[in-house]
């Protein structure tokens, strides 16, 4: 071992390399192909263990009469060592003469596939351990595929167990050329072959006088080697909106800057809504002042005009905007047990947007005996795919590329599982995708409205519970209909019964009890209809979102009543329950009403009787439609 | 951007993602130099207040300096302060050996305290670098009603999407400082000049290196008195830091089970 990987007497040099970011490694490959060996052998010829964790495994090693076992160094969990299996990924910290990297170790059982994505998803790099007598396996093909969809480019397979063959240059490098093909199917080029035997710490951290052949880098070389994390601040600026926060007067607008850069005095152009906005000030808490912030940094702007983003918005300079469509290309893999079928629907996580998506279509589901695409009804449990997704509105996104964090879209299921990963590819094509064809009316909007002397609106009734909201609502309805105007309401209540009984009071069960109701509203609209939607939807975000789904025919009408009143009526006994703790996320009580600043109409119902509040609501409304 | 600059950019993001989306939700504070560093990141995250509570679940046999730390910080740093309070020691499992039962005490006493504030998410600054099963943790950890930590069946977590609660009764524990090492902490301590108890500088040749009940947390052979010394002792270090914890070492699975049973 060289004295430069000791760990002692550093000098100026080195400590300030041990400043620098650890480069992620992961380690993939075909079950029993040696990787938990590897890395135990790996931090103990580098001299990366600490001295209680050599003592503790020479003891779980003879506790189960082994010679020394260097997976159990990982494989630190009791079923992990009794059975042999690694059973979560871990990662573990590793120094390489002044270079720090994270090793992460991935299961290879099939069934832990997600455990291997949490811990391979952020690696630079991989190592994909290959027996070099057994050759590749399913897992290494699977692997393989995973490390393409996840971006890894830079992969060094080591042909382990070179041992079994009596490092024989002929046989291993047979392996290494059906590895090399195997690999091409998938677009990879491997950067380099090691033919090593972990077990014996040949080739890994010391030269092997066993393969006098191979002249190449051992392992502990091929590492120092991999580039370190390239920088994202070159490419055009983008922030996803995480939060927004107001502390003092002051609203910051909060969020992780993917890349790019912003400084004080640019205008950014906010989400789809295309509103625009310079940013006053670049925040920081106890930190250098700087006028700029770049790529990685979670920072908070103050913007202005003082604008209200939602998250999920995203930022971005007006003249580099990023792609925008509803219908998207995507690879997929598919984490769900049971099968992925055309129609189904989730939530698309991209960054902090979240958006309501449907799968039109798969394109082509990979055969992973000979990693050929075929035609298929459906995607098999932890099987890869292309799909195309339909939204219902627009998505903002940048196409995922290997090396950025731009389109690694993330699919959620009703139970906010996450089902799946689909690295965004681009805009599909209306005639790929053929599930969904929604159909324009051959009767329009003019026309109905031409037919019932007035036009479609949904007025939106937010405010807290038992504000009255649905008192006046019905009251309204009811006035409207005398005079012929064709209204309908949707209550929070009536909703739940049926649309939404599947949903519960979570921020984002309310998320979505806001979406379903703003669509049916929408579709009430398209029939012509004045639709008077009586909800508490709390968060301002939320609201967006229905104004969003509806477009222009839509007004906010706050029913304004104090906390205190409500409380006082509460009238459905929701107050007294929430107070004892009966009830959780209660709005008001333990959870957040965040009133509405501009309404198009702001009652203020206090003291005021409900039938003049709703002649209030129907004057509104007649000027509207 | 340097080591340290991304260690907390990453913090910072989890910790806003918490906020967003877990409430009610409350970050333990247990006043050694891991839970000062979180609280620190809190700060930096909402722009120097901590929006939600702390909580301390108190074993009442820390070390005085520690409850006198607590007491001024409290007030120093503006802190929403939740205490509460551990059985008994003769309520826990039987089983398990002498020093792990007692850490057994601050799992009933943290699951009450969940309880009692119904929380949907709890901030606790462990490190994948301190122990085997916390290397095995999510950023976001899913705990079923009963607080169990279900190692088997834990939820993908990748390019930042963490997992929410979808049932009755769980609860999310979030771990901002997974990815930091204890070297990377102390660099962080020494760059943003965060307090700390006296207690990990040594005197008479001895220091903690990790603090937990004084009864059952032993000091370590060190001359290091300063934050700069701490750091060059950990450059050569190859004691392990819970090396000190008497519970590490009764027995091969005592911290596992603990973990699984709710434990930090």
């Amino acid at each position: 071992m060289s004295d430069t990987l000791s760990a002692a007497r550093l000098d100026p040099a080195d400590r300030e390399a041990l400043l620098d970011t650890a480069t992620p490694i992961v380690i993939v490959g075909h079950v029993d192909h040696g990787k938990s060996t590897l890395i135990g052998r790996l931090l103990y010829d580098t001299d990366n263990l600490q001295d209680g964790k050599v003592q503790q495994i020479i003891e779980s090693s003879k506790k189960r009469g082994l010679a020394v076992e260097w997976s159990f160094l990982l494989d630190s969990l009791q079923i992990e060592r009794d059975q042999g299996v690694t059973v979560d990924s871990t990662r573990i910290p590793f120094r390489l003469g002044n270079r720090q990297f994270v090793i992460v170790d991935a299961p290879g059982h099939r069934q832990f596939l997600r455990n291997m994505i949490t811990g391979a998803a952020d690696a630079e790099a991989a190592v994909l351990v290959v027996d070099a007598n057994e050759g590749a396996q399913e897992q290494t093909r699977r692997h393989a595929m995973l490390l393409r969809l996840i971006g890894i480019r830079h992969i060094i397979v080591l042909l382990n167990k070179a041992d079994l063959l009596g490092f024989d240059e002929q046989k291993i490098r047979a392996v290494e050329k059906s590895v090399t093909e195997l690999l091409a199917q998938l677009e990879l080029k491997p950067s380099l072959f090691v033919p090593a035997s972990a077990r014996d710490g040949d080739n890994i951290a010391s030269r092997s006088d066993k393969s006098p052949w191979y002249t190449g880098p051992i392992l502990t070389e091929a590492l120092a080697a991999v580039p370190s994390g390239n920088t994202r601040a070159a490419l055009p600026f983008r922030m996803p909106v995480q939060d927004v926060y107001r502390y003092d007067d002051v609203r910051y607008v909060a969020g992780r800057i993917e890349r790019g850069v912003i400084r004080e005095g640019d205008t950014v152009e906010i989400g789809t809504q295309g509103s625009k906005a310079r940013v006053a000030k670049v925040a920081r808490w106890n930190a250098a002042d700087s006028k700029e912030a770049v790529a990685g940094e979670s920072i908070a702007l103050v913007l202005e005009p003082d604008v209200i983003p939602a998250r999920g918005d995203m930022l971005f300079l007006p003249h580099q905007a990023p792609e925008k469509t509803a219908r998207i290309r995507a690879h997929l893999f598919w984490l769900r047990q049971e099968p992925l079928r055309v129609g189904e629907s989730f939530r698309l996580r991209l960054s902090t947007a979240e958006h309501q998506v449907t799968v039109a279509s798969i394109d082509s589901v990979l055969r992973l005996d000979d990693l050929t695409e075929q035609q298929a009804e459906e995607v098999g449990p932890e099987g890869f795919a292309h799909v195309t997704l339909v939204a219902g509105e627009a998505i903002q996104f940048d196409p995922f590329s290997p090396g950025t964090s731009d389109g690694r879209g993330v699919l959620v299921d009703r139970n906010q599982r996450i089902v799946g990963g689909a690295p965004l590819l681009g805009p599909a094509d209306l005639k790929n995708g053929h599930a969904i064809h929604p159909s324009a009316g051959e009767v329009d909007g003019a026309q109905r409205a031409r037919s019932k002397g007035h036009k479609a609106r949904v007025v939106w009734l937010t405010g807290l519970s038992g504000a009255g909201k649905s008192t006046i609502a019905r009251l309204a309805e009811k006035k409207l209909f005398a005079r012929g105007t064709d209204a309908f309401v949707l209550d929070g209540d009536t909703l739940r019964m049926g649309l939404c009984s599947d949903l519960g009071f979570t921020e984002a069960d309310r998320h979505e009890n806001v979406r379903r109701a703003a669509e049916v509203a929408k579709i009430l609209t398209q029939a012509g209809q004045v639709v008077i939607v009586a909800l508490i939807s709390p968060l301002v975000a939320d609201r967006a979102l229905a104004r969003k789904i509806v477009g222009e025919a839509f007004d906010e009408v706050f029913i304004d009543t104090s906390l205190a009143t409500c409380e006082q009526r509460d009238s459905k006994g929701l107050y007294k329950a929430a107070r004892d703790g009966k009830i959780e996320n209660f709005t008001g009580i333990s959870s957040p009403y965040e009133a509405p600043t501009k309404a198009d109409l702001h009652i203020k119902a206090d003291g005021v009787a409900a039938e003049e509040n709703a002649e209030a609501l129907v004057r509104h409304i007649l000027s509207v439609i | 951007m340097d080591h340290l600059d991304q260690l907390e950019a990453q913090s910072v993001f989890i910790l806003r993602e918490a906020y967003r989306k877990l409430k009610p939700l409350a970050m333990l504070w247990s006043l050694g130099k891991d839970s000062n560093v979180m609280v620190w990141l809190a700060r930096k995250a909402f722009m120097g207040r901590v929006p939600f509570p702390v909580m301390h679940v108190d074993t009442e046999k820390k070390f005085p300096e520690m409850y006198a730390f607590r007491d001024e910080y409290t007030k120093k740093w503006n802190l929403d302060l939740l205490l509460g309070y551990c059985p008994p020691v003769e309520e826990m499992d039987p089983t398990l050996p002498p020093a792990a039962r007692s850490a057994a005490r601050k799992t009933a006493g943290l699951a009450s305290m969940i309880e009692t504030h119904k929380l949907q998410g709890v901030i606790a600054g462990i490190r994948r670098d301190e122990q085997g099963t916390r290397a095995k943790e999510r950023v976001f950890s899913p705990r079923g009603a009963s607080h169990k930590w279900d190692i088997r069946n834990q939820p993908p977590e990748f390019w930042d999407q963490y997992a929410t609660p979808h049932e009755e009764g769980m609860h999310i524990r979030v771990h901002p400082l997974l990815s930091w090492r204890e070297i990377d902490i102390w660099r962080y301590i020494e760059r943003e000049n965060i307090p700390l108890v006296d207690l990990y500088f040594a005197r008479d040749g001895k220091r903690y290196r990790s603090l937990g009940d004084s009864d059952i947390t032993s000091p370590v052979e060190s001359n290091a008195s300063t934050v700069a010394e701490v750091i060059a002792e950990l450059e050569t270090t190859k004691t392990s830091e819970r090396a000190g914890r008497a519970m590490d070492h009764e027995s091969e699975d005592a911290f596992e089970r603990l973990r699984v049973a709710g434990y930090l």
